[in-house]
């Protein structure tokens, strides 16, 4: 591509001399700020189009979840074509849909801040059982305001979100235990306790504190829950995973600014030589709690749960949440020095090594689970740190990745006993055998790859055969679109010995980390329709009988059906400047993919997207007195054009009497006058 | 104009009803039992119907219920078509295999079925799949057959 550009730079200087050297400057500084293209095309993989080829009417071999970044929503992409099915709206507002914007969605929404519309959703965890994927739920976290989701993977919708309270920033989330039942929360900028928070920033090593929140997950239901928080020191934790196997009863969580800096932390929270990997005995603190090591503090927070029979979602203030206090619970925490900044700490599929990865440090340091378990009996401690022990560091080492890359980020597995780290700064792919500590190959990504993702790579059983790279800088990799680019990600064939490129695919939002599960075990669960016979929804319209208008005081309810293609009323008049109209939706189709849409003039909300046997309800305040139009935005037959119907508005304090209905059949009438000549 | 919609639409649900699934994989196992299977009802041929003398009333008021719900929004049970046929004489004109294939085979139909071709020219919506069983269609033939003044 870059000789492209070069091209193109040649054909401009002969048309204007002047622009063509300054896009040639453009051109040269461009390239000067991109990572060097080691080797040129030769990790293109030869048979690559083949390889990522999925021919009409087939499918795509797995479902690669990806989290949205500043969209706070989440992908659902194929691989190995890359191609795009769903976004699904779970902290952000979507108008296409109506999430967010529907009577029934809006709860989803709300916070301890009220109704907060967007969010930046950073990590996806598929549910497991025995740390392997099970195909039930995806998590995912909200990090401004801090969240996690649960999202149905028979639905694809998002079915529950839970608020953190005494948290700023929840990166290190939603990573989930073996068995899914828990997935963490830890806070990314310490903070002084919600409900003492009135504290001098400055006055950080003393107030503040770094939350790591445990919500339980019930395992038939998923419903969420805050089990307990731990009150650590006041450091950021940043990323985490759980053990697996022998490790199950851990968690790990990197660690940064353990310089308990509150400002310029570019600088101030690199001081030091090491940080640390906080290592979380969860059973131990299940103990302390059946033990009623427990306090209950006072904390405000949302619990957001959708109900799929309702059609609604409903918004539950909490207000109280369990703590531990480490100082108050022995040998539950230990801290493992880890250089310098880390990010990344992924647990291979055995449980045996964790591996950091330290943003700044030229090494992979690879810990080893049974080294540290010996490290904790012996108390082979190098001092402690408010309290938590610190385990020494050579005590844990399994060993060092040396002279890996620059800038590691992140680690997955390919199950045959490699790991692949992503290298931000030199912009690369590295395969490393763990327990030699070897590198293996190397591939350069396009450019600076942020997560990685093998399918499974970060369960007991990785499926293998690829890895994505998600990558935070676009540049020319598609054809330019302006300032704002599409975020670039990149197929890898992990297969053969050597790693091979096989596609560049662009993807929606800015993703981070994103899970692939085989596709059969999400398809055959994918739900077609609702029942309308289970429409428990308070102001469903089952069948045109049911259809209605009903005036409460100034509150309209419309009950109105949709089927292929006419909305039942279609015609209504009596509605008055002042009013506030309800319109309830009940579309009464049951069969797959046919949907109905729902727009009104004037509507300040979004249109309605309204499933086969769902019930949507749209809030309209008329603004003008006149004749306003409302259609089916769904294209959802021959005759769609003609869905549509007309809402008549009054003066305030007219005596146009409320009536409605669904007119006489003109085509009947038609027929009728036909018939006669 | 109309035609040339009805074709593209009609087009795309034939060539999305043979987009069958291909595994291009190793099929992982997968524990059913944490997932809810779902039935899918629709789609298998009615060969066969006997009908009772006299009628059954509570298959009457079961086919009656399932109607109001979901077939009354296009048909009426007078002669007078809306979306689809109006009902009335229906039991007279077709045959009670025809008139369930319709409710919960009507990909089969469509494809095959000269007559419900006729009608789909006529009507230009397609007989949707309402999600009826046999059982639940079997009560609207008792129903429309009490509509067509039977006893």
């Amino acid at each position: 591509m870059t000789v492209k550009n070069k091209t193109n730079d040649v054909k401009m200087k002969t048309r204007h001399l002047l622009g063509g050297l300054v896009i040639v400057a453009i051109a040269f500084s461009q390239i000067g700020c991109k990572p060097n293209n080691k080797g040129g095309n030769s990790e293109l993989a030869g048979d690559a189009a083949q390889k990522v080829y999925v021919a009409p009417g087939t499918h795509d071999e797995f479902y690669n979840i990806v989290s949205g970044g500043f969209n706070g929503q989440l992908s659902v992409v194929g691989l190995p074509s890359g191609r795009t099915f769903r976004v699904i709206p779970v902290f952000s507002q979507s108008p296409e849909s109506g999430y967010g914007f529907s009577e029934e969605t809006k709860p989803m929404l709300n916070t301890s801040h009220g109704f907060v519309p967007w969010d930046d959703s950073h990590h996806v965890a598929l549910s497991t059982t025995n740390s392997e994927h099970d195909g039930r739920w995806a998590f995912i976290n909200g990090n401004n305001t801090p969240r996690i989701a649960r999202v149905s993977l028979k639905t694809f919708r998002t079915e529950e979100i839970i608020e953190l309270p005494n948290s700023g920033g929840n990166h290190s989330s939603p990573f989930i235990t073996a068995n899914t039942e828990y997935a963490v929360a830890g806070t990314r900028f310490s903070v002084p306790p919600d409900d003492k928070a009135d504290v001098p920033i400055s006055s950080f090593k003393q107030n503040f504190k770094g939350y790591i929140s445990f919500v339980s997950i019930d395992k038939n239901t998923g419903r969420m829950g805050i089990k307990f928080q731990l009150k650590t020191p006041g450091v950021s934790f940043d990323l985490a995973r759980a053990g697996k196997g022998k490790s199950a009863d851990w968690f790990f969580f990197s660690t940064y600014n353990t310089e308990q800096a509150n400002s310029l932390l570019e600088v101030n929270a690199s001081q030091k030589d090491k940080d640390f990997i906080l290592a979380v005995n969860w059973k131990k603190a299940e103990e302390y709690l059946a033990q009623g090591k427990g306090k209950k503090e006072a904390a405000k927070y949302a619990h957001n749960v959708y109900d799929d029979k309702v059609h609604s979602a409903t918004s539950i203030m909490m207000n109280e949440v369990m703590t531990l206090d480490p100082k108050e619970c022995p040998d539950m925490l230990y801290f493992i020095p880890c250089p310098k900044s880390p990010h990344g700490c992924d647990v291979d599929p055995s449980g045996q090594y964790i591996v950091g990865s330290g943003k700044l440090a030229a090494v992979i340091p690879v810990f080893s689970f049974n080294k540290m378990q010996k490290a904790i009996a012996t108390k082979t401690f190098d001092g402690d740190f408010d309290g938590i022990p610190i385990l020494k560091y050579e005590a844990v080492l399994h060993g060092e990745v040396k002279k890996p890359g620059l800038g590691p980020l992140h680690t997955e597995f390919d199950g045959k006993g490699n790991a692949i780290t992503s290298f931000f700064v030199s912009s690369e792919l590295v395969r490393w055998n763990i327990e030699k500590l070897e590198i293996i190959d190397r591939v350069p990504t396009y450019y600076s790859v942020g997560h990685l993702s093998i399918p499974g790579g970060s369960t007991a059983k990785p499926w293998g055969k690829y890895v994505v790279a998600y990558n935070k800088i676009t540049k020319d990799r598609y054809l330019p679109t302006g300032p704002e680019l599409t975020q670039s990600a990149q197929l890898y064939d992990i297969s053969g010995e050597k790693m091979k490129l096989l596609l560049d695919f662009p993807t929606t939002g800015e993703p981070h980390y994103a899970e692939s599960i085989p596709a059969s075990m999400i398809e055959k669960n994918s739900v077609k329709i609702f029942k309308i016979e289970e429409n428990m929804h308070p102001y469903a319209a089952k069948g045109e009988k049911e259809a209605k208008v009903v005036r409460k005081g100034n509150e309209v309810h419309v009950y109105m059906t949709t089927i292929r293609s006419h909305f039942t009323p279609d015609n209504i008049e009596g509605i008055k400047m002042g009013d506030v109209v309800y319109f309830h939706l009940t579309n009464l189709e049951q069969d797959w993919d046919v949907p109905h849409g729902f727009a009104i003039r004037g509507a300040q909300t979004a249109e309605l997207l309204i499933m086969p046997g769902e019930t949507q309800t749209l809030k309209w305040i008329p603004t003008k007195v006149g004749v306003t139009p409302m259609y089916c935005t769904d294209f959802c037959s021959a005759l769609h054009q003609e869905m549509q119907g007309y809402v008549r508005v009054s003066p305030a304090g007219s005596n146009v009497p409320l009536i409605w209905g669904t007119g006489k059949n003109p085509v009947a009438e038609a027929e009728k006058k036909v018939a006669k000549k | 104009m109309r035609t040339s919609v009805f074709t593209i639409v009609f087009t795309t649900i034939m060539i999305w009803g043979c987009g069958g699934a291909q595994q291009r994989a190793e099929a992982p196992e997968t524990s059913d039992s944490a997932l809810l299977k779902q039935e899918e009802v629709h789609g298998a041929e009615v060969k066969e119907i006997a009908l009772n003398n006299p009628l059954d009333l509570a298959m009457i008021d079961e086919g009656q219920k399932i109607y109001d719900m979901k077939c009354s929004s296009c048909h009426k049970l007078t002669e007078e078509r809306l979306v689809g046929p109006g009902w009335a004489g229906v039991t007279k004109k077709r045959k009670p295999v025809w008139i369930m294939n319709m409710i919960t085979n009507v990909d089969m139909m469509l494809a095959e079925d000269a007559e419900a071709q006729k009608l789909l020219e006529l009507c230009l919506v397609r007989m949707p799949n309402q999600n009826i069983s046999e059982k639940e269609a079997r009560s609207i033939i008792e129903m429309m057959r009490k509509n067509d003044g039977e006893k």
